[in-house]
């Protein structure tokens, strides 16, 4: 029973606790870039899933054959694998979309979401644990973009996923689905989270910079930060 | 004449119309994390732009004579970030060892470039907009530019704003990606300018 509990923890923190987007703050390109539309938004959102649960499995199907010297590059290679499977699928399944995303589609490979999941959780745990939070984390960063998305093209072209919104869709604030309309939206809904998540107690959303990136360990950067810090 | 018309025309629509930060959404996690301080966002940016324009020398060749010739350019994602991170630990290891007073000022900001969006995105970009070898390294060293040009202005913001008396609920995270999005309204006073200049 214990067990059932926690893999159900390990999909449904990804969500909202652990939300990458609004909680983490991992992924920005995406989450900037490609919510001018509800429909790119999901379509990114499946598309990173899709790559983060796969690499996820993979990884931690191979957590005790990757020597950790090169995990790193070995993690890239498997994301890359996944993502250009993933590429050529939508290439030939839903071109439409293919032209939404553009050069977004194969930067799935540089998003930190998924080597952040790599190097801390897959690299560490069981494939099913794994697999679990790949899919709360994918489905976070999904709901996360759908929410930008909605915003934006409702108050920037007054649409939802085409459908005119009566008034909004006569006036429509232009602004909003242009690259500013993008970091302001994404500025109020951190605002809000934070603001929800202090009436809850827990701690504010922070850019941790560094420490969020999965690189961080081997950056000199990262600890040059933290010697200042010690310093001051 | 016409030539370098139409290459300082794409220099100029990367550095200011189609900016790799500000209008094309790549480098964002650099430009929010390391933009604290003048200091560090000048370090950054010129890694990156010294970065860039590397792997566009290197990938540029291997796309045409490699992945073209054979019909394997399905395999461009996996190629070019294999080569864009081994890239960077060779230039590491080299700096490292002859050049230790570039390393010192370049070098810890190199591992971060390995998985930095902007220079995978650049990369890909130039491949698909068809450019040849001299619109590539033009368009990326724009990149490289524009993305200096906003880490230094946002962190000049980010200093100013430190003093500021923020309200609450806005504290942080979110007043950076408002201001981020009023220096965004700024250089979208550039649209057309590079095809007034030169159309």
């Amino acid at each position: 029973m214990a067990e059932k509990k926690s893999l159900g923890k390990e999909f449904s923190k990804g969500i909202i606790a652990e939300n990458p987007v609004l909680r983490l703050v991992l992924g920005t390109c995406p989450t900037l870039a490609t919510t001018t539309s509800v429909e790119s938004a999901i379509g990114m959102g499946l598309a990173a899933s899709i790559v983060l649960i796969c690499s996820n499995i993979v990884i931690s199907a191979l957590r005790k054959v990757i020597p950790d010297k090169v995990r790193i590059p070995a993690y890239i290679v498997i994301i890359a694998s996944f993502v250009t499977i993933v590429q050529m699928a939508v290439k030939a399944f839903l071109p439409a979309l293919d032209e939404q995303l553009g050069v977004y589609l194969p930067l799935i490979v540089v998003n930190c979401i998924i080597l952040g999941r790599a190097e801390a959780f897959a690299s560490k745990n069981p494939v099913l644990a794994s697999a679990l939070d790949g899919l709360g984390m994918g489905v976070g960063f999904t709901a996360a973009l759908f929410a930008m998305g909605a915003v934006r093209e409702i108050l920037g072209a007054g649409t939802f996923l085409g459908m005119s919104v009566p008034f909004l869709s006569e006036n429509p604030m232009l602004i909003f689905i242009l690259p500013p309309g993008g970091f302001f939206t994404y500025g109020l809904l951190m605002a809000a989270v934070n603001r929800m998540a202090e009436k809850k107690g827990k701690p504010r959303a922070e850019l941790r910079g560094c420490e969020a990136c999965p690189m961080a360990h081997n950056c000199a950067l990262n600890s040059a930060n933290k010697k200042e810090e010690v310093a001051e | 004449m016409e030539m370098t018309k139409g290459l300082l025309a794409i220099l100029l629509t990367a550095i200011l119309t189609n900016n790799y930060i500000l209008a094309k959404f790549l480098g964002i996690c650099p430009f929010l994390g390391v933009s604290k301080k003048l200091s560090t966002a000048t370090g950054m940016s010129a890694a990156v732009i010294f970065v860039m324009a590397l792997a566009t020398a290197v990938t540029y060749p291997i796309n045409k004579f490699l992945l073209v010739q054979f019909d394997l350019e399905y395999l461009q994602t996996i190629v070019f970030i294999l080569v864009i991170a081994a890239l960077v630990q060779l230039v590491e290891i080299i700096l490292k060892k002859y050049m230790p007073a570039l390393y010192n000022a370049l070098g810890i900001y190199l591992p971060l470039i390995t998985t930095n969006c902007a220079v995978l995105g650049v990369v890909i970009l130039n491949i698909d907009s068809g450019y040849n070898f001299a619109e590539s390294m033009f368009n990326s060293v724009g990149a490289g530019l524009g993305f200096m040009l906003a880490m230094v202005m946002f962190s000049g913001i980010r200093e100013r704003m430190e003093s500021n008396d923020i309200p609450k609920f806005l504290q942080g995270l979110p007043i950076t990606l408002i201001a981020a999005s009023l220096v965004a309204v700024s250089f979208l006073g550039f649209t057309g300018i590079v095809e007034n200049i030169f159309g």
